[in-house]
């Protein structure tokens, strides 16, 4: 599987690492959001068959957290972004 | 006192080391200073203004550029590997702090690394062995992060026949053994 980097182009899936769905890095605020939110956001996972955003780690490129859009029926990728955009866009400071 | 405590080299020798394999030449380097250059967010260009002033080559993406003192390559999204001789730049952090400020992180690597630079005609099938980086159609001046049997490393391309690794100082003794038996099994 390859993973188009959005810096450094086509990269071999090896060099990352998976850590799981994107919404990973919505963490609700442990110390306002109620316990049903926070159990919600750690323990429960959508599986779905077909498009999934998941965070990708380039370990042993230059470091950057990915946010990777694939097909899990087909594996075919559609779209990567870098993480730190992702979070931008979404009105986050970093 | 004194005159017993001398440097080693990341191979535990008082001088660096030298391998001559076949048409391939591996040569520890031990006379360059290396320190990190990260922008802090918001500041990028400001560091970039700094660093031209200064002649600290900061490239784009996957690039190593070398300036008349310092050389530089990418490693990360507004993170640079910054090089410079060891004899002028031993404490390389006192060296550049003052140039970029309040502007970028620096951090110390020379001791972190060991540097082999490899010399050869046909370092592309010595390349294709060691690691996914697809030296024959990298351009000169390419560099990437890779990984050397399962060492971490990063690699830079200055010509079809002449390369830099940088790999970890702990695992040295390892690296070169890697680049000795891959290159032996070429001949």
């Amino acid at each position: 599987m390859i993973i188009n980097h959005p810096i450094l182009g086509p990269r071999d899936s090896q060099e990352f690492v998976y850590l799981g769905a994107a919404e990973m890095m919505n963490r609700p605020d442990g110390m306002s959001a109620g316990i049903e939110e926070f159990h919600e956001w750690l323990y429960h996972r959508d599986n779905p068959a077909g498009e999934h955003r998941e965070l990708w780690y380039h370990e042993q490129g230059d470091r950057s957290w990915l946010v990777v859009t694939r097909n899990t029926l087909t594996h075919e990728i559609s779209r990567v972004e870098l993480a730190r955009d992702v979070a931008k866009a979404m009105g986050r400071s970093k | 006192m004194a005159d017993t405590l001398h440097a080693l080299t990341a191979l535990g020798q008082a001088a660096p080391q030298t391998r001559v394999i076949g048409p391939y030449r591996i040569e520890e380097r031990f006379d360059v200073a290396l320190a990190s250059v990260a922008s802090r967010r918001g500041r990028e260009a400001e560091v970039a203004s700094a660093a031209a002033a200064a002649g600290i080559p900061l490239p784009g993406p996957a690039r190593f550029t070398a300036g008349p003192l310092y050389a530089g390559f990418w490693v990360a999204p507004e993170m640079w590997f910054v090089e410079a001789p060891f004899a002028s730049h031993e404490d390389i952090v006192a060296v550049v702090k003052p140039i970029f400020g309040e502007a970028a992180s620096i951090t110390e690597q020379t001791d972190a690394w060991v540097r082999f630079d490899v010399l050869g005609t046909n370092l592309a099938a010595l390349v294709e062995k060691l690691c996914n980086v697809d030296f024959a159609r990298a351009a000169d001046g390419y560099a990437t992060r890779t990984v050397i049997e399962h060492m971490g490393c990063y690699l830079i391309r200055h010509t079809s026949g002449a390369l830099t690794i940088y790999g970890g100082r702990s695992s040295a003794q390892s690296l070169l053994h890697a680049l000795e038996v891959t290159a032996a099994s070429l001949l």
